[in-house]
């Protein structure tokens, strides 16, 4: 018809841009070299918090970010993949392998029933319902004796054969590397889902939920679509996190501090793009965690409270997060 | 010709308010109906009810002669109707491209497919060198036709707008008058709700006249032009042409 459609038409649908994958290229590079640098026990540690964190985060980004709902009860996810590997082990011996799929299972099972009648509810108040679920998880999982009540599950130590068993009493280097491929795993999967056409519908329900609805895009389906795939990557870090501790209690698989955190993380980040979520990550974890270490045990939820301090500055400064520091040109158009 | 839309009896009250009091009309494939009425004539409460936006108290919608009354808003648009929103919807945080490619993929293409599909749609609505602008950076004519482009990329077969012409510059009025008959000449059945009333007579073949909720009259333009109600409601007004 015209010349402009022609040379339209010749684009490439997505742009690569050359920058951002060599920056990725050479993180993954030196985050395989990294245990070789003989860093102590608190870098490995802190970097195992920051792929698990990162990774929580970006569950939260899907449903959030994709899709437009806001959940405060995220922890469930987490609860239920570290109680149900566990509690296969435990009581079946089942290795935690595979006790991590049945954790995903449990967790897509429960985000749909939690999705059907929630999920038509519109904006604060799903926010609110998902809040309640979380008390309420954990509420019940102080009573429920098959799974050791309030006390939790304490997983039995095995020396033997560390890989099966994903116990390493030696050394977190390990651990380290399958939390890494986890979350090389997650993000390289979300990366696909943004740019999937489910990623285009994802966005368009976010925006404008009658409009998507006007473009044949049944709402309901793909929002519970969007919690599951949210639920389908945040269990599994329960489960590898409750094999990092071996010993969960409600307290801790259910803390709602958890559902709060990934939330701040992913808004400071930015929420709606794949980065935001790591971006946020790489500064408030190790914050979080050298709070820890300066005020002890907890850290006196010093954290929490810097957490606040940063995440009014970000909605007064940067509306659309950290992200938004980076060079318009490389984020402009969506173009990785 | 086969009647592509029947409106049967339909009627909204909002409260007190009766949005839309017993209305009918038959809309037969590939014509041009213009639905014109002052403010509140309940104009758009008859599209929000024909797409399922909004369910009616009583009174029947068929489609190509199968009930359509009741379906979800995306299952009516999965059926070939395509509507554009009087407060516009556009997808602000996306690119024009990206809003009309959310379009393209309701036909089932890929995603390559449906790129191409969008350009040729933001090529026809003229809008080509903005494909990649962001919606929040278009002007609302931009955004009417960026509307118009998106409902276009599912393929409807019965297509209604609720004021396209409103609210835009003046001088981009012919553009959009053009486009819509161009529309129409690719076989494409138009509903057409407008308060310019130079554009309605121009491009329908019909004209269905609201008032308080009740239609006045469906007919013929030149019909409805003598029509006493419809002046009394209508034209009568200082100067009918603006809104
Ligand atoms: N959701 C609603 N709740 C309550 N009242 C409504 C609702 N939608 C429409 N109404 C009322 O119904 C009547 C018809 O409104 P409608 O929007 O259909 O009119 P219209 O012909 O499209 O007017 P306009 O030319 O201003 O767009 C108005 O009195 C309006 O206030
Ligand atoms: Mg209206």
């Amino acid at each position: 018809m015209n010349n402009n459609l022609q040379n339209a038409k010749l684009e490439p649908v997505w742009h690569t841009n050359k920058f951002i994958f060599a920056l990725i290229f050479f993180l993954v590079t030196l985050f395989f070299f990294f245990p070789f640098i003989n860093p102590s026990n608190f870098q490995l540690h802190l970097m195992i918090m920051i792929f698990m964190y990162a990774v929580m985060a970006q569950s939260w980004n899907v449903i959030a970010g994709f899709s437009g709902q806001i959940s405060l009860g995220h922890v469930i996810f987490f609860g239920i993949g570290g109680y149900t590997s566990s509690f296969f082990y435990v009581e079946y011996g089942i290795t935690p392998w595979i006790g991590i799929f049945v954790g995903i299972l449990f967790s897509s099972l429960v985000a749909i029933a939690i999705g059907i009648p929630m999920l038509r509810l519109s904006g604060h108040y799903f926010a609110i319902a998902t809040l309640l679920i979380g008390f309420s998880f954990q509420i019940i999982f102080q009573r429920w004796d098959l799974i050791g009540a309030a006390s939790g599950l304490w997983i039995p130590l095995n020396w033997d054969s560390p890989w099966l068993t994903l116990q390493f009493h030696e050394s977190k280097i390990p651990y380290y590397y399958i939390f890494l491929i986890f979350f090389l795993l997650s993000y390289f999967s979300i990366w696909i889902l943004y740019r999937s056409k489910i990623g285009f519908k994802l966005r368009a329900i976010r925006d404008d939920p009658q409009a998507a609805a006007s473009l044949g895009i049944p709402v309901a389906k793909y929002k519970i679509i969007a919690f599951v795939i949210s639920a389908i990557v945040m269990s599994p870090m329960g489960s590898l996190f409750a094999q990092y501790i071996l010993v969960i209690e409600p307290e801790r698989m259910f803390d709602i501090e958890i559902s709060i955190i990934v939330l701040l993380i992913a808004v400071m980040g930015g929420v709606g793009n794949v980065w935001g979520p790591l971006i946020g990550t790489i500064i408030l974890i190790p914050l979080s965690e050298y709070t820890r270490i300066f005020f002890g045990g907890t850290g006196g939820s010093v954290d929490l409270i810097i957490y606040g301090i940063l995440i009014m500055l970000i909605c007064i400064f940067r509306p659309s997060g950290l992200i938004s520091f980076f060079p318009k040109k490389i984020l402009e158009r969506k173009k990785f | 010709m086969t009647n592509i839309l029947e409106v049967e009896n339909l009627s909204k009250s909002f409260g007190g308010i009766k949005a839309n009091n017993n209305i009918s009309f038959k809309a037969s494939s590939g014509e041009i109906i213009g639905i014109i009425g002052p403010n509140g004539a309940g104009k758009s409460t008859l599209f929000d009810l024909i797409t399922g936006y909004t369910k009616p108290d009583t009174g029947g919608v068929k489609f190509n002669g199968k009930s359509i009354l009741n379906l979800r808003p995306d299952l009516i648009s999965s059926l070939g109707i395509g509507r554009t929103f009087q407060k516009l919807k556009p997808f602000l945080d996306q690119t024009l491209l990206e809003n009309v490619m959310i379009g393209a993929l309701a036909t089932g293409i890929n995603l390559n497919q449906a790129r191409d599909k969008a350009l040729e749609m933001i090529d026809f609505v003229d809008l080509i060198d903005k494909r990649h602008h962001f919606a929040k950076e278009l002007s609302t004519g931009q955004r009417k036709r960026l509307e118009l482009a998106r409902a276009m990329a599912t393929e409807p077969k019965l297509l209604m707008m609720d004021e396209v012409t409103g609210g835009v510059d003046q001088k981009t009025v012919p553009g959009l008058v053009e486009l819509i008959k161009k529309l129409n000449k690719l076989g494409v059945t138009i509903l057409t709700i407008e308060h310019n009333m130079r554009v309605i007579m121009d491009i329908s073949h019909k004209i269905l006249a609201l008032d308080q909720g009740k239609k006045i009259v469906f007919d013929k333009p030149k019909n409805v032009q003598l029509n006493e109600k419809v002046i009394d409601a209508y034209l009568g007004g200082v100067n009918a042409t603006t809104s």
